[in-house]
């Protein structure tokens, strides 16, 4: 945790409380070590329906049920539009462009940690706490760098990787030292409201909806062949964006021999490549290139080993990263890997410090060098 | 916590504590249902129709002319819903304004969905809608035109008089949405001439839960609601005679001190602008100042985000509000800012102040330093 010069009593945290138990804790923790604590909910999509029925309504009742039993104030703030033209634009163009887009990352650069943040300081607060898994730790030196969460199954480091050092200055992440069940245990022992609720899953504004429907009404869906590196024509998919690559459910490709994945997308014929076998060689690759690099202690400008995850939840791979000035960097891969996918984040580890990340432009294959 | 400065009157108000005492009497002595033939019926019906005659003698109407019902919003819905539907004979076409309360637009949409054409007239930047505009937009099949005296979030008086006068010679009914005016405005239904007329108890330093919609005899009203004959058959359902009760009280003060009030809090508004520009706060009043209701004044700060200014206030103990809270406790940019000065920006930044019983030039002198604190340090 990061650390100013104030006593507790005297450091105002604004806790992003989204109705969820991890906040709800988060909020109650800090209260406990005698910080003067206020909840702020965002609120950030409108999925009123015809019932009138609204999941942030919902959230929002939970908040105000946690607050009270805490006895701390609690607001809302809007941020529909900001979340709209920031991420929810670029959840969309993403698809459109044929990569699968990782809006949690998103959000938490622009909307969080940003629009959010922001919104806090300018409520006096000293810091702004959320209850993501990761930590926050400053040297003697003054540097701040962030840890993965103790909880290996839980860090959301992945999703942080865009920070930046002002940003994580200003943030506490209570959780980051504890695991899930340790934090469902003090919910339960504190009686919070929320000690019961289940986790949200899934994109926060899609919910517990289907995915397929919920994309189509934003996106009209363009109907193709799946067709294998052959040329070989297997089937006809829904619309490509509702592919993801190494994907094997939905494909409906009957037959004999091992079961058919996702190879990769051509988006100029429209056309899902698939293959045969869960390790088929056309799902590989040994190198990547990505985008819009960001460090978020140490600068790195010359090629360096480190671990890195290419998905949420993987585990970390070695990797040798060629940074370059224009922000893009060459990852080189000690192993082939699978299924990485445009779009998604690369983020690299040193040892427990998340060193920051990328945006997977592609993968390469080094023989034929494959755009996916 | 910092003291309690409480500029939110148009919201609700605390309860005078002689209303507290008549609704805590009423509770205690004469819990009959008023539709019981016995003697605790008759106490509380006496109850009853003695808070009748007292609310009717306040805007000069009969007695048998006032419906209780659960509030404002209730009142409104009745009068335009329960019209409309009562006279979808004559014609569909129902005028209103953009700058209603929403207990007044979200029924005319309502009622839209049901078939009825509904006209919202703008509003120039003094607030206010113009009887010309009126006078165009109306219709042969016009049933219904419906203005509110007073608006909640400005304060701006609208011409309801005149627009009454032109309606009188029609074959259309006039209500008017009074809630923010009752108790300050001396309301006359003969002077004014509408038929019919919504009035909320808890602006008033009332309880909640009670209000009045004033129907001109002659004026047919379909109930919005089943069950029992309560309120001549206008509207079902056991009276709330406590409410009803604290309702009148609370009138009754208001009636004897309503020019000393009215005085006091115009002193209080101009004290309260002139101690912004001495705080250098740069703002600008919505609406022409000198058409607002006396407790209401709505000012636009340029730059300023309302959603962190409320907060920064409530901090420091100071409640006022800004639009209108929408789903999930956030804010909603106001419509009547919206409507007067088109475009988001200046609803994003405009806030209301409402001054009432128990503010002090004090109160406002503090206020406005803190205004100007929070403004510098942003």
């Amino acid at each position: 945790m990061a650390v100013k010069q104030k006593a507790p009593e005297d450091t105002r945290v604004v806790v992003g409380m989204s109705g969820g138990v991890d906040s709800s804790v988060t909020a109650a923790l800090l209260k406990d070590q005698g910080y003067e604590v206020i909840g702020i909910f965002m609120k950030n999509w409108d999925d009123t329906d015809g019932s009138g029925f609204c999941t942030a309504t919902e959230d929002f009742d939970d908040v105000v049920k946690v607050c009270n039993q805490l006895d701390i104030p609690y607001y809302a703030v809007n941020f529909e539009k900001k979340y709209w033209d920031l991420v929810f634009t670029y959840f969309l163009d993403e698809y459109r462009a044929g990569r699968t887009p990782n809006p949690d990352v998103m959000c938490n650069k622009e909307i969080k940690f940003q629009a959010f943040l922001q919104h806090a300081l300018s409520l006096g607060a000293d810091y702004l706490a959320t209850g993501h898994y990761a930590q926050v730790e400053t040297d003697s030196d003054g540097n701040v760098t962030m840890k993965r969460g103790v909880d290996n199954n839980k860090d959301q480091t992945y999703f942080l990787n865009q920070l930046s050092q002002s940003q994580i200055e200003q943030v506490m992440f209570p959780l980051g030292g504890m695991n899930k069940q340790k934090v469902r245990e003090i919910a339960e022992e504190k009686g919070l409201a929320t000690a019961k609720k289940k986790d949200s899953t899934g994109i926060c504004f899609i919910g517990e909806r289907n995915f397929k429907d919920f994309l189509q009404s934003f996106l009209p869906a363009q109907p193709g062949s799946m067709v294998t590196v052959d040329g070989e024509v297997k089937g006809s998919h829904e619309g490509l964006m509702y592919y993801t690559l190494g994907q094997r459910q939905g494909l409906g490709i009957g037959g004999a021999g091992e079961p058919w994945f996702v190879i990769r997308k051509d988006l100029e014929n429209n056309n899902l490549i698939v293959g045969q076998g869960y390790h088929n060689d056309g799902l590989y690759s040994d190198e990547l290139e990505a985008s819009g690099l960001n460090w978020i202690n140490k600068e790195y400008t010359e090629p360096f080993d480190c671990t890195a995850k290419f998905r949420y939840r993987q585990a970390d791979q070695a990797v040798t990263v060629y940074p370059s000035a224009d922000g893009s960097a060459r990852v080189v891969f000690h192993e082939p890997q699978r299924a990485v996918t445009p779009g998604q984040s690369v983020v690299f580890y040193d040892g427990d410090i998340c060193l920051g990340g990328a945006t997977i432009e592609y993968a390469v294959k080094k023989e034929e060098s494959v755009e996916v | 916590m910092a003291s309690a400065i409480y500029l939110d009157h148009a919201a609700t108000t605390p309860m005078l504590p002689e209303v507290i005492e008549t609704i805590t009497k009423s509770m205690q002595d004469s819990y009959g249902n008023a539709s019981s033939i016995h003697r605790m019926g008759r106490d509380a019906r006496k109850q009853l129709d003695k808070a009748r005659s007292m609310l009717a003698e306040t805007i000069r109407a009969d007695a048998r002319d006032i419906v209780f019902t659960s509030g404002g919003t209730e009142a409104n819905n009745l009068a335009l819903t329960g019209y409309a539907r009562a006279n979808k004979e004559n014609g569909k076409h129902i005028i209103t304004s953009a700058v209603e309360h929403h207990a007044v637009l979200h029924p005319l949409e309502k009622l839209q969905q049901e078939g009825f054409d509904v006209t919202f007239l703008p509003v120039d930047q003094t607030g206010a809608v113009s009887l010309d505009q009126l006078k165009a937009a109306f219709r042969e099949d016009t049933i219904l035109v419906s203005i509110m005296h007073s608006n909640n979030e400005t304060g701006v008086l609208q011409p309801v008089e005149d627009i009454a006068a032109f309606v009188k010679n029609t074959r259309a009914a006039m209500h008017t949405d009074a809630v923010q005016s009752y108790g300050l405005s001396n309301l006359d239904v003969e002077k004014l001439g509408v038929d019919m007329l919504s009035v909320s108890a808890h602006k008033i330093n009332g309880p909640k839960g009670t209000g009045f919609l004033y129907i001109r005899r002659g004026t047919l009203v379909d109930p919005l609601h089943a069950g029992g004959e309560q309120e001549r058959r206008k509207r079902a359902g056991t009276e709330n005679v406590p409410g009803a009760a604290g309702f009148a009280k609370a009138a009754e003060e208001k009636t004897l001190s309503r020019e000393q009030a009215a005085a006091d809090l115009s002193a209080l508004k101009k004290h309260f602008l002139s101690r912004l520009e001495e705080e250098a706060v740069s703002f600008a009043v919505n609406g022409e100042v000198s058409r607002t209701q006396p407790h209401i004044v709505n000012i636009y700060l340029p730059g300023v985000q309302m959603e962190s200014f409320l907060v920064q206030l409530d901090m420091e103990g100071i409640y006022a509000s800004s639009g209108s809270a929408c789903t999930a406790g956030s804010m909603q940019p106001s419509h009547v800012i919206e409507a007067m000065y088109p475009g988001e920006e200046r609803a994003y930044s405009s806030i209301r102040f409402s001054f009432g019983i128990g503010n002090t030039l004090e109160e406002i002198d503090k206020t406005a330093a803190v205004i100007g604190k929070i403004i510098k340090r942003s």
